[in-house]
């Protein structure tokens, strides 16, 4: 009998099934089913093909502008170093910045949608279909579809279309079009489920390009896969920079994509710890808010089990965040087990907080970073503080603040 | 075990027709209203009745059915209810087979055990759950049929003969064909196509075999019903539905007979048609 060798790793997954422990899954209608098997078939092909990833790292390189900057963000350590003094400590951690902002297009969300189009074009499919919050996601994809030559299908909730009109615009001027969701709560998840009709009525020449690593399997694996250059650049930056890995490493969650590809890389190191943070709107205590795993309950949505924000009935509930891109009512299940496992630790920031340390980081750094990263520094300031002035913190600046100054200027009553 | 559907499906056969399965929304416009319509659907001419249980996300569903459950839901609808609506119908109708049609999540949340045996005892005679593919089968579709109730699986245009074992196995009471890749309530392109469909179906399974999305009429009916075991039709009664609202939404003293209009229509159509040999 020959004895199997325990693979204690939390990067296995998911399983056959799609499946991180019992989260994640294939819970779609039949019609999708034989695509869902399809596209799984085709992304191990590639994957197992040298050429494809040579191919992706070309454009990531060239087109995308990878890899992004490790930087040391040394205004925002020395604020946060002042405020451990002010609480008569000697603490506050030495804070570095991976500047996915930085991207064309100005979001991680590029890395994904570079893999997923590439992917699209081996499969042979020449029309692209995707939704999209804060509208990152869409602009990404309307950007690689111009680049090569694809059409371009963007469901867009009604009420972000209005919050996120400058991404809009861009998605126009690439050439998409730009489908204003009117069903349900016009957010996110309602054109995620526009999307997955348009998909369920247009099955033989589209390609479904989902922007977080939430979904039927293999989404959350592919967009995970995708996303993690941002892990694997920072690994190899900070052993350049400071000669050993980073002690912790935090990053916003709305689906959870930039930061299943930041953690990913990291999950079997065991000394880094890992902060994933939540959108909590108003606060989780108003009800108003998108923290699925502080405030949810595991259930069934748009192809996985995950956590949900949802009523007795099963019904969901509309989620709330100043960021359009945290408004989601679920969240990756990779995200779900790993909350389960006790492997990261899952906490939220308010709408306010957010507020505040994106005007910080605007002053302090002379970035503006988007509303989505800004829920992460929120956090740096609570957490950074208590920390040794010898530990290293990686917050993943994902986004870029240029599509949120309308929303900022608003709530922070014009300027 | 016979069951309520393997009886009615076999009584329409010797009759020489189709049946014609018709789908309502639980709930809606309101819970009165909706447990009337339900009552008056064998009247009509119902065979078979298909109970949406409403979902605030229905991804595969067009409009009129997503507002249907709207509706439904915002009138206060939830799984509890629509099974209490199931109890008192069997009150008064012991062979009327209902399926309850559904996405999982209100169930899941409900639990599944819990579920089962409380939509056993309500008289629910199947399920038609729109996201569990045969993939998913431990979670819902073998408990489902270990209880004691039929699990109705949907077979689909991208459905390929490879793949059309694996839809079949775990399912009874009957094969629902969806007439088209889409979304309820749109527009069949082909009967050729859906009788070619249905007869590459029945060369694999014995069950009755019916086939919805797109039947609105009569005549669409008819034409369903010369190759088909039942005739589903949805959107076009809640459509009914919609359209006998007054001004607030609220039900009319119209709303009932709207859709009863309907399926006595639809019956006519598929009775008009006779595959006695």
């Amino acid at each position: 009998m020959t004895v199997q060798p325990v693979q204690n790793s939390f990067r296995n997954g998911p399983d056959e099934a799609g499946r991180f422990g019992i989260f994640g899954g294939r819970f779609v209608a039949e019609t999708l089913m034989p695509l869902i098997l399809d596209l799984e078939a085709a992304y191990a092909d590639a994957k197992a093909d040298p050429a494809f990833r040579t191919g992706l790292d070309s454009y990531l390189k060239h087109y995308v502008g990878r890899p992004s900057p490790l930087y040391f963000a040394e205004r925002l350590t020395e604020h946060v170093r002042g405020l451990s003094a002010a609480k008569g400590g000697t603490g506050g951690a030495k804070i570095y910045f991976k500047r996915d902002e930085l991207n064309h297009t100005g979001a991680h969300k590029v890395n994904n949608v570079t893999g997923q189009i590439m992917l699209a074009m081996r499969m042979g499919k020449k029309r692209i279909i995707a939704e999209t919050g804060a509208g990152q996601h869409g602009v990404a994809t309307a950007t690689l579809c111009a680049r090569f030559g694809l059409q371009c299908v963007v469901y867009m909730g009604a009420v972000d279309v209005e919050r996120q009109k400058p991404n809009v615009f861009r998605m126009k001027m690439l050439g998409a079009e730009v489908i204003p969701v009117q069903s349900g709560t016009k957010t996110l998840k309602d054109a995620m489920n526009e999307a997955l009709r348009d998909w369920v009525t247009n099955v033989a020449d589209t390609f479904y390009c989902i922007g977080t690593a939430a979904g039927p399997h293999p989404y959350p694996m592919m967009v995970r896969d995708f996303q993690s250059v941002i892990g694997t650049e920072t690994k190899a930056q900070m052993l350049e920079m400071e000669g050993r890995l980073p002690d912790s490493l935090i990053a916003s969650i709305g689906g959870g994509s930039n930061a299943i590809g930041l953690f990913h890389p990291f999950l079997d190191d065991a000394g880094v710890r890992m902060w994933g943070v939540e959108a909590a709107g108003h606060g989780v205590d108003s009800g108003q808010h998108a923290a699925s795993l502080t405030g949810g309950k595991p259930g069934v949505l748009h192809g996985n089990r995950t956590y949900l924000l949802m009523d007795g009935d099963g019904q969901i509930t509309d989620a709330h965040s100043i960021s359009a891109g945290l408004d989601y009512p679920g969240i990756g299940p990779e995200h779900a087990w790993l909350h389960q496992m006790g492997r990261i630790e899952y906490i939220s920031a308010t709408d306010s907080e957010a507020l505040d340390a994106f005007q910080l980081c605007s002053k302090l750094e002379g970035i503006i970073p988007a509303l989505e990263p800004s829920h992460a520094i929120a956090k740096v300031l609570q957490l950074a503080p208590d920390l040794p002035r010898d530990h290293l913190m990686v917050v993943n600046l994902c986004g870029r603040g240029d599509k949120d100054i309308f929303t900022v200027a608003e709530h922070l009553g014009g300027m | 075990m016979t069951t309520r559907l393997a009886t009615r499906f076999a009584a329409c056969a010797a009759e020489g027709r189709a049946a014609l399965v018709t789908f309502v929304t639980a709930g809606d416009p309101d819970f009165a209203t909706a447990e009337a319509i339900l009552h008056a659907l064998p009247a009509a001419g119902a065979d078979v009745i298909e109970l949406g249980v409403p979902f605030t996300d229905p991804m595969a569903d067009g409009i009129p059915i997503q507002l249907a459950g709207q509706r439904a839901l915002k009138a206060g609808q939830t799984l509890r209810k629509t099974l209490a609506m199931v109890r008192t119908f069997r009150k008064t109708d012991a062979a009327t087979p209902i399926v309850l049609m559904g996405y999982y999540n209100p169930v899941y949340v409900y639990g599944v055990d819990a579920f089962l045996k409380d939509a056993l005892d309500a008289g629910v005679d199947g399920l038609i759950m729109v996201d569990l593919p045969p993939e998913e089968d431990d979670e819902l579709c073998l408990p489902a049929l270990r209880a004691g109730l039929n699990f109705i699986r949907l077979a689909t245009p991208t459905t390929d003969d490879k793949r059309l074992p694996k839809v079949l196995q775990n399912t009874s009471g009957f094969v629902y064909y969806v007439s088209m890749t889409g979304i309820t309530g749109g527009v069949i392109s082909s009967y050729d196509a859906v009788g070619e469909a249905v007869a590459r179906i029945k060369a694999h399974t014995a069950l009755p075999v019916a086939v919805g999305f797109g039947v609105k009429t009569a005549a669409d009916a008819a034409a369903i019903a010369r190759g088909a075991d039942g005739v589903v039709v949805g959107s076009a009664l809640v459509e009914k539905v919609r359209l006998s609202l007054d001004g607030s939404g609220k039900a009319t003293a119209g709303t009932v007979a709207a859709v009863t209009d309907l399926v006595a229509e639809l019956a006519r159509g598929v009775r008009s048609v006779n595959k006695a040999a």
